[in-house]
């Protein structure tokens, strides 16, 4: 009963969030500005995870298959499977979630217990819909460039580690990722991407926006928005995988 | 004018309003007093509608408020002006961006227009110049003028004020009193505070209403308050030792 009373209230605030702005001027710097926060003040952290979870796929892989009949492209291969069908989407999302998904649940939060949510309703804004939506398309429309990026960072962070470690030749591993290569798997991760950002911002800002209480609960929301975004994004990483690639 | 007819408002089996009914008129400072706990905040939320009575109904100048539908309530906020208890300001935006943020969502000004009206709002609460501060790095004084500059900003037909001076030293409490007392004779507006400063009730309160309870115990101006036998009322008033002697030397 509780699950269902969350998923009707969680599924309320989201049709106050798509209903139709007061201005659309003001909803769109808000837009501009929530991609900046959300999106692009995350470049970082999706680099540095992207190259090191490259890294760390190829060598692995190469210490796992050490066999003279097992071609030493595959390795190639396997990295950049592993890495386009799940890192740079799943995990860079799980990445995300604890990065945007507590930012978006503290600041909501505070808006909440501060009274600065009562205040836009007193106003006549549409407090959900002004605060929501933007962070929703936001990271939507740059989820597909952080993981695009991811993908290249991570196959650049496997040819580095690779040579460097000695476990595959440069042109070997360039072989390798070009070898049966299916264009769909980019596409499929991207889809993910796309939706896993609208779990995030969905999730994290549904935890923010009903915040009740002071700081502590504050903190309560925001490691609930983490923990449940992630609980989400695994579900429906599933569930995608199984439609889409079935 | 606000009346407010019957309303009553429950938290599960707490029944926080009981059967209350004021009217509180146009271009007077009407004050809603009582002690902590008494209901008077679960009012005032329940008359701007950020809470939902049980039953009852509440009627801006003839239009009743609680049969309104969401876009008809949203309309009528925006004739609302309401100075929170913290300020609520948006902290990510600056004083100027504050007062300004009713006038982007809501007008068709230009630029030039807007920023004339913003340092109007501001030098009307004696903020000059403090346009591209942040929230963080003004004091709570001066956070309140400015949360009353952006309640002020469209013209507000209806102010309501949440206990305006907690947390603020004396003489500032007073400022910010002689304000809200002042913009509201200045507009016409119907104001609404919420308090229990004895200090604010003397200066301001052109109506006073007394919440006993989740009912209203008692409704006068505020001289008569000091007249008064109810012996709630009285217990309230005359709470501390100074306002006691203030009393006895009245008396004699």
């Amino acid at each position: 009963m509780t699950l269902l009373h969350h998923i009707g209230k969680y599924a309320l605030l989201l049709k106050r969030a798509f209903a139709r702005p007061e201005k659309h001027k003001v909803y769109y710097i808000r837009l501009i500005r929530e991609m900046e926060i959300l999106g692009l003040n995350s470049v970082g952290i999706v680099v540095i995870i992207s190259f090191f979870m490259g890294a760390v796929i190829t060598i692995q892989t190469a210490y796992n298959t050490e066999n003279p009949l097992f071609p030493t492209y595959l390795i190639g291969l396997a990295a950049r499977d592993s890495i386009l069908l799940e890192f740079s989407s799943t995990i860079v999302a799980l990445i995300l979630a604890g990065k945007v998904g507590s930012n978006i649940a503290s600041e909501l939060g505070t808006m909440r217990v501060t009274e600065q949510i009562d205040a836009l309703e007193i106003m006549g804004v549409n407090s959900a819909g002004y605060l929501i939506l933007p962070k929703i398309l936001g990271l939507m429309i740059l989820a597909p460039f952080l993981s695009a990026l991811s993908m290249i960072v991570g196959l650049f962070g496997g040819w580095i580690s690779g040579t460097a470690a000695g476990v595959i030749s440069t042109p070997d591993y360039i072989y390798g990722i070009q070898f049966a290569f299916i264009p769909f798997y980019i596409t499929y991760s991207l889809i993910k991407s796309v939706i896993f950002a609208f779990i995030i911002t969905t999730v994290s800002s549904y935890h923010g926006y009903y915040t009740s209480g002071g700081a502590l609960e504050v903190g309560r929301s925001s490691t609930l928005a983490v923990v449940h975004s992630s609980v989400v994004i695994l579900l429906f990483n599933l569930i995608l995988t199984h439609v889409m690639l079935s | 004018m606000i009346e407010v007819r019957d309303i009553n408002k429950s938290f599960e089996d707490l029944h926080v309003l009981k059967d209350v009914s004021v009217n509180f008129q146009q271009g007077k400072t009407n004050l809603i007093i009582g002690k902590s706990g008494s209901g008077k905040t679960v009012l005032l939320k329940c008359i701007v509608g950020l809470l939902e009575v049980d039953s009852g109904d509440i009627f801006y100048t003839e239009q009743c408020f609680t049969s309104m539908n969401n876009k008809e309530k949203k309309q009528i906020r925006q004739k609302f002006g309401m100075l929170f208890q913290g300020a609520a300001l948006f902290d990510s935006l600056t004083v100027e961006e504050n007062v300004r943020f009713k006038l982007d969502m809501f007008t068709r000004m230009t630029e030039s227009e807007k920023t004339a009206r913003v340092n109007f709002c501001l030098s009307r609460v004696n903020l000059e110049n403090k346009n591209l501060l942040l929230p963080s790095e003004l004091s709570g004084g001066m956070k309140k003028r400015v949360a009353i500059a952006r309640a002020i900003v469209l013209n507000p037909r209806y102010l309501f004020c949440d206990e305006p001076n907690s947390g603020l030293d004396p003489q500032t409490a007073i400022l910010i009193d002689r304000l809200i007392k002042d913009i509201t004779e200045e507009f016409n507006m119907t104001t609404i505070v919420n308090t229990h400063d004895l200090n604010s009730v003397m200066e301001i309160g052109d109506k006073v209403v007394f919440i006993h309870e989740g009912s209203k115990w008692w409704e006068g101006t505020s001289k008569e308050i000091l007249e008064s036998d109810n012996t709630e009322l009285n217990n309230f008033v005359f709470a501390t030792s100074l306002v006691r002697q203030l009393k006895k030397q009245d008396d004699i």
